[in-house]
């Protein structure tokens, strides 16, 4: 007679999965999946889930979604000189990609590099995930390590003239894939990166990125558009004296939005900024979105921005949780922390909670959040200048994220990711 | 000094403000009154609850009510969310109730109080006596119109000694007397809001306050009444491994109001005492409540031995419309705060503000804040917490600001600053903000840092001297909240500050 034992969520979450033995990256699986065990999934009980429910970033399968067409529409960024590498449903196309070689750079597939057990990327995969779950767990990113079937490993040896473009394609509506980068730029190296697409059903990624001493890292993602995806992303970065990190993304749309940074600013004079514009219209799909950033000044004199700004219409949901944590000894740190929400109709609803922790006394510090509707006095003035009532409200909103956008240094991709939220805002009238 | 040599002390912040930082410590309030004290048995049990119901004479329905907490209390655990470090508390190993022996009949007037328990009041600056016969209690038309005066409830330990100018106060109607004596003597209105507010199942301290509490104040404003003077409670903890659990619970009925003033001292010990109070403010229609806080328990010593574990719920409930309620304290003392005076805004055009000043010390711990809970429409909060860190202190600002759908048209106004004096402190920033509708607003501002050098030096180019010059720059990071206090406690708050930070300078 058999005994019917239930299993745990994270059970049948494991038990869905086909897991990677993994070669070179073998050991730090196994770590992860150990690790795991002692977390558990996410719950809303936690302190940083409270106001974001995992759920269906926890289920053993992943919801459907219908894949998304753009029609008429240049996909984005794609009148830049780049080096493409194209996922789809999270497996490489080699055929649909770019050459890997190319100056300054070290490209390899997380699948084959695999295959061996010695590769550079060792000492990077899973440690700073590692380093990543402490004050504050997060063990989708310790299932993405164990689990990740694919993704890219990139050493940056000098300062690269191209960007990098990661592609996601989505073709199956119940696609669920696991992918896992990981970024080394060595000494006074600099690289641009950017990121599209909605890779699936259901997308967990994590982006480890070790920047060296007075390397330069730029990160643009524009997060699948107007698509029925969840995805939970996690970005793990550690910056390094006079280096400098810097993401900027937006998201447009997607039923569940969760992207995670977690920034380790270990040199001094490092610079970090995290730039977030999301989007959601309600009436699409459901709309949640969750920026969970925590930065760590462990060093002196780093700057360090988090500027999120949300716009929100029938009945979206946006969530801020940014933290800056600065430790004993990290004197002249600037932090510097704003959250602004755009409540479009009334039943939107923002939930944030902006922390600082700090243990240096000669800091500087700050805070801001606001939350409301559009400004009726700077809309009656547009109208009565007479610009129509549509046309106002998208100037007004396009200004409203005008301070995320200037994050981006470089003009072109500044101007591609404006006049992709002006698409959207004029596809998104009422 | 010690701590000069052990702290980086920065540019800007002189050595004198320092030293007087650390000599906080030099706790004006630590002394001890000998008395003979009567005691319950230590650790609680239900019959420990019903005997401190026995020894207030407390009909059954009250006894059930603490019955209730106790049985709910045992299944709880303590908080762990707070950004403190809480030693374990034996809860079996402590006194939960105590009384002078002298107390044992109560006394009908001030004269029949103990000599020796109205001199501890004298020494802390509250004289009892003195105050009840100026204004003549016995004969109240000796009482000056127009002249400021404050009616105190005298709270040792377990036990109410004796609350002034109750006839003057009960002339307008005002009930103001010790929560024991209300049970008896109002149960229709105890009754009624008692528990209202902080539920007994609200939180694990509250929880405790509900069983075991032995005594504290009660408040009464009738309607359309202009309490004719400021209300004081004065708790001092005496008695050794004694846990404080006082309920407060002030009622202003329509358009009624009162302000509330709240001090409390203890002596110095080298072991930490518990006190979990709980005060529930119950504000009707167009009725509006005043509660300032002094709180300065015995903070520890400077090697963070003793001190009071501060473990306060306090909550106001703004039931009726155009209710108003406005929270100040300046917290300067106990080793460990844990305490989030909250509004909630049920009715329409209701208003909640929060003044703060929380100073931590050598060993303290603060986490303080507040809740602004929006459900009525037009609700209208302000916060504004300063927060200052120095020796090894920990200073935690918590707050949550939340709009409900309903509550349209609302705003909310939050901000807090944190100052650090020296680099072995810290100084956190926890807010929660939940937006639930968009015809409110919403705005949070937080900034930490150092005493300001631009400030510094533009005093300085005025011709101030160094330590002017962070005595003017401190005292103005302070000030928006110092203002907000009552008249009274404005003076005892600032200098309180002063002794904290500004040392000899000004």
């Amino acid at each position: 007679m058999s005994v019917a034992v239930k299993q745990t969520p994270l059970e049948a979450r494991l038990a869905a999965l086909d897991l990677p033995k993994g070669g070179f990256s073998a050991p730090a699986r196994a770590a992860a999946l150990d690790r795991l065990a002692a977390m558990g999934l996410p719950g809303v009980r936690d302190e940083y889930w409270r106001y974001t429910n995992p759920a269906e970033l926890n289920a053993a399968g992943a919801p459907r979604a219908k894949t998304f067409e753009v029609k008429d529409e240049e996909p984005i960024f794609d009148a830049i000189d780049r080096i493409r590498l194209v996922f789809v449903d999270g497996v490489f196309d080699a055929d649909a990609s770019d050459d890997l070689a190319a100056e300054g750079l070290e490209i390899s597939r997380l699948a084959d590099a695999d295959g061996t057990d010695i590769h550079w990327a060792s000492a990077l995969y899973g440690a700073l995930e590692t380093a990543g779950q402490t004050p504050v767990a997060r063990p989708l990113a310790a299932l993405n390590t164990a689990a990740a079937t694919d993704g890219v490993l990139i050493r940056v040896t000098a300062k690269v003239s191209k960007p990098v473009h990661l592609i996601y394609a989505h073709k199956s509506e119940d696609s669920d894939p696991i992918l896992h980068h990981c970024i080394k730029l060595e000494e006074n190296s600099e690289l641009t990166l950017l990121e599209n697409g909605p890779a699936g059903a259901r997308f967990n990624k994590v982006l480890e990125v070790d920047v060296a001493a007075g390397a330069r890292f730029h990160h643009i993602r524009a997060q699948g558009r107007d698509h029925e995806r969840r995805a939970v992303t996690h970005i793990f970065a550690r910056v390094g004296a006079e280096a400098l990190f810097k993401s900027f993304t937006m998201t447009a749309n997607g039923v569940l939005t969760r992207n995670e940074c977690v920034i380790d600013m270990v040199g001094d004079d490092a610079v970090a900024h995290v730039a977030g514009a999301a989007l959601g219209d309600g009436a699409v799909a459901e709309f949640h979105h969750d920026d969970t950033v925590f930065i760590t000044h462990g060093a002196e004199r780093g700057e360090s921005r988090q500027v999120f700004k949300k716009v929100l219409k029938h009945g979206a949901t946006g969530v801020f949780q940014g933290k800056i944590l600065v430790k004993p000894g990290a004197q002249k740190t600037d932090g510097y922390q704003i959250s602004q929400s755009l409540l479009l109709d009334d039943d939107c609803q923002f939930l944030g909670k902006p922390e600082l922790e700090i243990y240096a006394d000669d800091v500087k510090c700050s805070h801001g959040s606001t939350t409301g509707a559009l400004d009726e006095t700077a809309l009656f003035y547009l109208r009565s200048r007479g610009v129509p009532h549509d046309q106002a409200v998208s100037l007004l909103v396009l200004s409203f994220l005008a301070d995320t956008i200037a994050e981006i240094e470089d003009e072109t991709l500044r101007d591609e990711i404006s006049a992709r939220l002006e698409a959207w805002l004029s596809r998104h009238r009422d | 000094m010690a701590l000069e040599q052990e702290l980086d002390v920065r540019e800007g912040v002189d050595r004198e403000t320092v030293e007087t930082v650390a000599n906080m410590g030099s706790y004006k309030y630590g002394w001890e009154t000998e008395i003979e004290m009567d005691y319950a048995p230590k650790g609680i049990s239900e019959d420990i609850v019903r005997l401190i119901s026995s020894k207030n004479d407390e009909p059954e329905w009250m006894l059930e009510w603490r019955l209730a907490a106790y049985r709910r209390w045992v299944t709880m655990v303590e908080p762990k969310w707070a950004m403190l470090n809480v030693p374990a508390i034996d809860y079996q190993d402590l006194y939960y109730y105590a009384r002078p022996k002298s107390m044992e009949t109560k006394p009908k007037s001030l004269d029949e109080v103990d000599p020796k328990l109205l001199a501890t009041y004298e020494k802390l600056g509250i004289p009892l006596k003195e105050q009840m016969l100026l204004a003549g209690v016995e004969g109240a038309e000796t009482y000056v119109e127009g002249e400021r005066q404050v009616a105190v409830d005298a709270v040792f330990d377990s036990v109410s000694v004796g609350t002034t100018f109750k006839e003057k106060l009960a002339e307008a109607g005002v009930i103001f007397c010790s929560i024991s004596e209300a049970i008896k003597e109002h149960p229709e209105l105890v009754k009624k809001y008692l528990g209202s507010v902080v539920p007994q199942t609200d939180n694990f301290f509250a929880t405790l306050n509900s069983a075991v509490f032995s005594d504290g104040s009660f408040v009464y404003i009738p309607p359309g009444t202009k309490c004719p003077m400021e209300l004081s409670t004065y708790f001092r903890i005496n008695a050794e491994n004694t846990g404080q659990f006082e309920r407060t619970l002030i009622v202003a009925d329509k358009g009624a109001y009162v302000s509330y003033l709240e001090g409390c001292t203890a002596p110095k010990r080298d072991i930490a005492q518990l006190h979990a109070a709980v005060v529930e403010i119950v504000i009707l229609e167009d009725a509006e409540v005043k509660y300032s806080t002094v709180q300065n328990w015995f903070p520890g010593d400077e090697d963070g031995k003793g001190g009071i574990y501060n473990f306060v719920t306090k909550r106001a409930d703004c039931r009726g419309d155009r209710a108003k309620v406005m929270w100040t304290q300046v917290e300067t003392g106990s080793a460990i705060t844990w305490k989030y005076p909250s509004c909630i805004l049920r009715g329409d055009d209701t208003q909640g503000e929060f003044y703060s000043i929380a100073i931590a010390n050598n060993w303290q711990q603060a986490d303080t804040g507040t809740k602004m809970i929006h459900l009525g429409k037009n609700s209208k909060s302000r916060i504004v917490s300063k927060g200052i860190s120095a020796g090894q202190a920990q200073n935690t600002y918590r707050g949550l600001v939340t709009m409900h759908p309903r509550a349209k048209n609302s705003r909310n106004y939050t901000q807090c600053d944190s100052l650090l004096i020296g680099d072995k402190c810290g100084a956190h920033t926890v807010p929660y903000i939940e937006v639930k509708n968009n015809s409110s607003r919403v705005e949070h501002e937080a900034t930490t840092s150092k005493v300001d050098d631009d400030q510094l030096f533009y005093c300085r180019a005025r011709g101030m001297d160094e330590e002017e010059a962070v005595a003017l720059v401190v005292n103005g990071f302070c000030r928006e909240v110092l203002q907000a206090l009552p008249m009274e406690f404005a003076m005892e708050a600032q200098s309180l500050v002063a002794i904290s930070l500004e040392g000899s300078v000004g």
